[in-house]
């Protein structure tokens, strides 16, 4: 079923927020009117190449630029102690930071440009700017560089057990931090005590995000003013400007980071590169504008990947199937350094979501970042929460497998109840609002859940393996309040700022610093602005991503945008509505206590004296007739620092047929019902929900990052790295619940990472449920055919990726026989 | 590197310009010329963000080389819309919510237009089929698919176009066409092979 979309001329003003208007942003983009960083063109401008290191892990014996700098067209070569020089630098660290710092925390220098050593494969060693792209291209392959390799590893557990060598003289061991969540003694003794305990050994693989445009930068320097404006693909040019500022040595308020059309982000858009402080740096140095434009080989590079953890999991039961007990010891990838917030995401943005939707009495975590030759990970799509996830619903399987109860059962009889919320986890955050049993129950009836298992045996007795496979997910987003992230080590405020601006005319500008990158926030936000104004959805025009029009701005990730930026622009908004009413009362002569404000009118109680909220607005900058001491004009500016994180979830549903004899698998069905609170726009929701279920099941099926033995990325461009294509994602019925968040003006949660969350684990579980007849418990992600195959045959895979193993298969006759468990 | 004066007609108007023996067709329309509406996604003629139609037939101007199509007609996403009316397929991809960034969008609706020119009345597996070659990663393609139904029953109802001629695809050496002929064995030589799963690590 599909939502159909609606032109807002055809929708009443009281009904726009909450309608499944079209998106005011398509014109644009359908018609190449829009303009992604690559399109700007400026006069005189420059390009910009880097050069990176072939190896994953080496010593720099030897730069030889010459032949390079001989080039005709070539205007500049940088290497690290050129731009060290103080002329270029000016007092810049030259070292990118991170943006989140954990107590044990190990931080290690991550220049600009490599010193004498470099730790990952696309580590940047030199830039050419030239005329002419493919002159900087060409200039880059001339650069001689000479390296003595040294030992290197993609892998985390290799890296900390010492086979990579050691990446940085200050984190030993290759440890960057060692964390742990929850209570250790209580668990262990849930462990003790149990009847019933599952374990898994599983890997989430490393992942690329692979937004459609490539990242890239367009800096100019104004010299005569020493203004500094970047051109970049961000998610959050606040901050972008604020971590930058630091890096090269500029202040902030000469600084102007502009996002233009930005294609896609997934997270890799929201770290600080160096990639973008070198062209700042270079447009300073030369005084010309400077292009930089990733290719989409350098971007899997260079692009910081997600996910990355190697996991032993065990879950603990009583004898009626009840959960007592979850264990959780975790190698996460950090890649060569630190990026932006990547500390927090297997930490605080994991460790605190493994209670799922389960009331948990005893959950302890331990998780070890490590130190690799890979790019620094970070953020990608869920950022942490889909490796909770996973995790949990693949123990819940396999728990309900143990105990001997139908998995669906096994859910539904561990949710945390109605009655509990807010419910206070094990493992630090309360959930704020949820029925876990509506989107089960409504999942069921979608795939008509006795039927199938009815089904599934018949087609078993035909030689056909369906299986269904069930995700219960939770997600945390709105990642708030600042006081607490502070307290966790996040080294920014995590509220949202936004300001509303009433033009003499009568229409309105409403800025966020939130930064869309095809959510469709000039819609949804217009819907907001124009409910609490209750004036014409046209009337409103919304900008975001610039920092020389925005006050403040945190950006778009962790899907904050409509929770944390629409609530800012809700506070806003009725900010400015609370000025109008006092020049309303002031102009009506009444009491502003007697003022009602509705449908963008102000009129006296009991009298039909009224003023239109845009009459006021003319008013008031007029200014001939205010209150006394009231300044011209009518604006609202506010920060919205939230109470707690919003806390969506639902329950996804696969339904698949695999072929033993070839490994492959097909989609019977797909079903999504998610809870994500209040809807501004069904329609933008249904479509969050679809990419990311086809982002989920590209993980799932597809997607993983391979490097070898000497950490060279061997998927390393769009023909060796399965992104998946329109044959490969089946289409998806998709349903919602709604259970209001309880702190934001808008009772909305989040749904920009909901479908990647949820769907792995879906896909995962229904794969081996279809397995059972063979013993298969565990296949290891992506799925690949050999990996199913493989499975099935009791064979190991040539990349040894089927190593999972489970007490459940332990016990089973049918895995000893096949093999499937080793 | 040798130079060449070459003349393209983009959505109808004639262009002339000197281009080195490498530049790459997009490069020529974006750098040269000012169509930023193709846009670079790869550069291995696997995501098709970058299509366009070259005398008719969509192509993957990233791997095609601007000499290549000296005195071709080339038809981008800016000449979709006429006299400001949007074509089905940009109305289709409107109503439908099939973009969300809208990077891939310009080169999904090249492929798009092209795909109903030689199969006005696709089915959903022939739509998904005649998209292979265009990845998006932000709708999960249903919708995509959707709006490629919705222009195929708007231009099949005799809203536009003629809907039943096919035109010849543009010799091999052209460069990469994708969109080919739904149902047909593969015919676009050019375009990526999706790995065998047993073939992938």
């Amino acid at each position: 079923m599909s939502i159909d979309s609606l032109d807002p001329d055809d929708v009443d003003a009281a009904d726009i927020l909450g309608s499944a208007i079209e998106r005011r942003e398509d014109p644009s983009l359908l018609t190449g009117d829009a303009e992604y960083t690559d399109d700007i063109q400026l006069p005189e401008m420059l390009h910009m190449t880097i050069l990176r290191s072939q190896h994953g892990h080496a010593e720099i014996e030897d730069v030889d630029t010459s032949a390079a700098e001989e080039m005709d067209g070539v205007v500049a070569v940088y290497t690290h102690d050129d731009v060290a020089d103080e002329s270029v630098s000016r007092d810049g660290s030259l070292l990118i930071p991170t943006g989140w710092l954990l107590d044990s925390l190990r931080q290690v220098d991550h220049p600009v440009l490599a010193k004498d050593r470099v730790r990952y494969q696309g580590d940047a060693i030199a830039v050419v700017v030239a005329e002419d792209r493919y002159v900087a291209h060409d200039a880059t392959d001339a650069i001689d560089v000479s390296y003595d390799r040294l030992d290197a590893s993609a892998d985390p557990e290799a890296a900390l057990d010492g086979e990579a060598g050691q990446l940085h003289d200050d984190a030993e061991g290759n440890v960057a931090f060692d964390w742990e969540i929850g209570d250790e003694e209580r668990t262990e003794e849930a462990f003790d005590d149990a009847a019933h305990t599952v374990s898994l050994d599983l890997e989430n693989q490393l992942l690329i995000a692979n937004a459609m445009e490539p990242r890239a930068a367009v800096a100019d320097y104004h010299p005569g003013s020493d203004e500094l404006d970047v051109f970049m693909t961000s998610q959050n040019p606040h901050l972008h400007r604020l971590l930058m500022s630091g890096v090269i040595g500029h202040p902030e308020h000469k600084l102007r980071v502009k996002a233009p059309d930005v294609g896609g982000g997934f997270g890799c858009k929201i770290h600080h590169y160096a990639d973008e402080a070198l062209v700042a740096l270079v447009t300073r140095d030369l005084e010309r504008p400077v292009k930089w434009t990733s290719t989409r080989t350098e971007g899997y590079k260079t692009d910081a990947p997600g996910r990355g953890h190697v996991t032993t999991a065990e879950l603990a039961m009583d004898d009626d199937a009840n959960i007592t007990g979850l264990r959780v010891d975790t190698k996460a990838n950090l890649g060569a350094y630190l990026s932006t917030f990547a500390p927090a995401v297997p930490t605080y943005l994991y460790g605190t979501l493994l209670s799922g939707q389960y009331d948990i009495p005893a959950i302890h975590a331990s998780v070890t970042g490590a130190y690799t030759n890979v790019p620094p990970v970070d953020a990608y799509r869920g950022a942490g929460r889909p490796e909770a996830s996973f995790l949990v619903e693949r123990l819940a399987s396999l728990g309900a497998r143990e105990a001997g109860v139908d998995p669906a059962e096994f859910r539904q009889k561990n949710f945390v109840s109605d009655d509990d919320f807010p419910y206070q986890t094990q493992v630090a955050v309360e959930y704020d609002s949820g029925e876990y049993g509506k989107p089960m129950e409504k999942a069921l009836e979608a795939v008509d859940y006795d039927a199938f298992r009815e089904r599934q045996e018949e087609a078993r007795e035909e030689g056909r393996y369906l299986g269904i496979g069930f995700s219960c997910y939770i997600e945390a987003c709105g990642l708030a309040p600042s006081e607490l992230a502070g307290q966790l080590g996040a080294q920014a405020g995590l509220w949202e700022s936004s300001l509303v601006r009433f033009h003499p005319g009568g229409t309105v500008t409403a800025f966020c610093g939130t930064s869309g990158h095809g959510q469709g926030h000039g819609t949804t936000y217009a819907q907001i602005v124009a409910n609490e104004l209750g004036i014409p959805y046209e009337d409103v025009e919304v900008v975001e991503g610039d920092t020389d029009e925005i006050p403040q701005g945190m950006g778009t990730y962790g899907s904050r945008s409509a929770a944390v930026g629409g609530s800012a622009l809700v506070k806003s908004s009725q900010k400015l509505v609370e000025k109008a009413r006092e020049i309303a009362a002031h102009q009506l002569e009444a009491d502003p206590a007697d003022v009602e404000f509705a449908g963008g009118e102000f009129t006296v109680s009991g009298t039909d004296r009224s003023l239109g909220i845009a009459e006021i607005a003319q008013q008031s900058y007029l200014a001939h007739d205010m209150p006394d001491d009231m300044e011209p004009g009518l604006e609202a500016t506010s920060f919205y620092d939230p109470d707690n994180f919003v806390f969506p979830f639902g329950t996804h549903v696969a339904i698949v047929e695999v072929d033993p004899e070839s490994g492959e698998i097909e989609f019977e069905k797909y079903v999504a019902v998610d809870d994500v609170g209040n809807q501004i726009n069904p329609k933008i929701v249904e479509g969050q929900i679809h990419g990311g279920v086809a982002q989920g099941i590209g993980q799932a099926l597809y997607e993983g990052a391979v490097y070898d033995g000497n950490a060279q990325l061997l998927t390393g461009s769009m023909q060796d790295y399965a992104v998946p294509k329109s044959l490969h994602i089946p289409d998806m019925e998709t349903e919602s619940t709604v259970t209001p968040c309880p702190h934001n003006p808008l009772g909305v949660k989040g749904v920009g990472e909901a479908g990647t969350i949820a769907a792995p684990q879906a896909v995962v579980n229904a794969v081996t449920d279809a397995l059972q007849p063979f013993g298969v418990d565990t296949v290891e992600m992506p799925m690949t055919a050999e990996r199913v195959w493989s499975a099935v045959n009791g064979q190991a895979t040539a990349d040894g990726g089927d190593e999972g193993e489970t007490d459940a298969n332990a016990d089973s006759d049918a895995a000893a026989e096949t093999g499937g468990e080793r | 590197m040798a130079e060449h004066d070459i003349t393209l007609t983009v959505n109808g108007t004639e262009h002339e310009l000197e281009v080195e023996s490498r530049t790459l067709l997009v490069h020529a329309l974006r750098d040269e010329l000012g169509y930023t509406g193709a846009n670079v996604g790869c550069e291995t003629s696997t995501c098709g963000a970058c299509t366009v139609h070259l005398d008719g037939d969509a192509v993957k101007s990233c791997t095609l080389l601007a000499v290549q199509a000296d005195g071709a007609s080339v038809d981008t996403v800016e000449g979709l819309a006429e006299g400001g009316d949007f074509h089905p397929i940009q109305t289709g991809f409107q109503q439908e919510h099939g973009l969300q960034c809208g990077y891939c969008t310009p080169g999904m609706m090249m492929t798009a237009t092209d795909l109903l020119e030689e199969n006005p009345d696709p089915s959903r597996e022939e739509i998904r089929e005649g998209l292979e070659g265009n990845l998006c990663r932000c709708t999960g393609y249903q919708n995509i698919v959707n709006a490629v139904e919705n222009a195929a029953e708007t231009m099949g109802s005799g809203a536009v176009a003629d809907g039943g001629s096919v035109e010849e695809h543009a010799d091999g050496d052209a460069g990469c066409a994708s969109g080919s002929s739904p149902g047909a064995e593969t015919a676009d030589s050019c375009d990526v092979r999706w790995p065998d799963e047993g073939e992938r690590r």
